[in-house]
């Protein structure tokens, strides 16, 4: 009987879209039928996926051999690329209306996550200056902790921690942004870019947003992908040398 | 046909890849710089010039948006890949620092989008 575990294996991705699609019916069921539709489906899948992969190893469920295809069609290729399909949709003038408080949200929310989640490190007992930044470049996103810390000298204990904040923080802002969408405004063009800028994490922001509302994703996305990229150049140096005033 | 959409999404992020790439060694900084936003910029320019032009019927058009409609399953299959025990298991430290600093970052959402309406252009 071995011959069927071999035939997922080498079908590994068409297993993932049956999977997901599977996680999505029964997402939508207990969507309608448990929570009369207060939390999206969408919302309900992302977070049993969260679930789900608890159950797995370092790549989630992805880990066990039935689930392989899970990391590709979830990968960053695949994320990359259906975000930047969902631009066709966007439209330029909504863009523009943001102007110059999109960017400014990115500087702002990367200066919060690095300082006031460095000083919450330094006040739970981790004061020298390395540890600090590794820990409040955790609390930007998960590639950023690393970065500054490989780039500081932190020691591998400390940057296990930081890439532990910036995945529990994806997971707070998967699952909080469609409950608290409402109450911070968050239901237009405008407002989805700022919290791209403000908040980050790629992937909590484009699975907040596609649990809040799908029409959201690309104006959010669009100002989350560069915050990546911008917290890994200002982190280890600009702010840092800025930490190092007070440290 | 579908996959003339498919190649202009193709070239769209591609063209954004190199140039997030190139701001990567331009500031030597080992990685990509925002190349999934410049994809998206070109393709939010390009994709409204190529229909203007009458290039891209409605067909080649539902190439690209089969693949923003597997957006939400891509997603779903994220994060059921993702590293859940790790983050449960970096202590009070992780914990506390990514529930609260992510917590305040929400908490600065109403802020600027105040300031926004403010300076908004378009009032």
């Amino acid at each position: 009987m071995d011959f069927i575990p071999k035939l997922f294996a080498k079908n590994e991705l068409i297993v993932a879209f049956l999977v997901v699609g599977l996680i999505m019916l029964v997402s939508v069921f207990i969507s309608q039928k448990l929570l009369r539709n207060k939390i999206p489906g969408a919302a309900v899948a992302i977070t049993l996926g969260l679930v789900l992969a608890y159950f797995g190893g370092k790549k989630g469920i992805a880990d066990i051999p039935l689930f392989a295809g899970l990391a590709f069609f979830g990968g960053s290729m695949m994320r990359d690329f259906s975000i930047v399909s969902t631009a066709m949709g966007a439209s330029l003038s909504e863009i523009k209306k943001t102007g110059w408080v999109g960017i400014l949200s990115l500087f702002i929310g990367i200066a919060v996550a690095f300082f006031i989640g460095g000083s919450m490190g330094y006040f739970m007992g981790y004061t020298d200056i390395k540890s600090v930044a590794t820990i409040g470049a955790g609390a930007c996103t998960f590639i950023v902790g690393p970065v500054t810390g490989a780039a500081l000298g932190a020691s591998s204990d400390i940057i296990a921690i930081s890439i532990a904040i910036g995945v529990i923080k994806t997971v707070v802002v998967t699952i909080l942004t469609p409950l608290i969408a409402k109450r911070i405004g968050l239901n237009n063009p405008q407002t989805a870019m700022i919290y791209g800028g403000l908040i980050g994490t790629t992937s909590g922001v484009a699975a907040g947003l596609a649990a809040t509302d799908p029409k959201l994703v690309p104006y959010g996305a669009l100002t989350a992908t560069f915050y990546t990229g911008l917290a890994c150049l200002l982190c280890p140096s600009v702010y840092y040398l800025i930490l190092s005033l007070f440290i | 046909m579908k996959i003339y959409g498919v190649a202009v999404l193709s070239a769209c992020f591609i063209a954004g890849q190199l140039i997030g790439e190139a701001l990567g060694i331009f500031f030597h900084f080992d990685g990509n710089i925002g190349g999934v936003g410049f994809g998206m910029l070109l393709l939010i320019v390009l994709g409204d010039w190529i229909k203007k032009q009458n290039w891209l019927d409605a067909e080649a058009e539902s190439g690209i948006h089969f693949w923003s409609g597997m957006y939400i399953p891509v997603v779903i299959a994220m994060s059921s890949t993702q590293n859940v025990k790790a983050a449960l298991s970096g202590g009070w430290v992780a914990l506390v620092v990514g529930v609260f600093a992510t917590l305040l970052c929400f908490s600065l959402i109403p802020v600027l989008s105040r300031l926004q309406k403010k300076t908004d252009p378009s009032l």
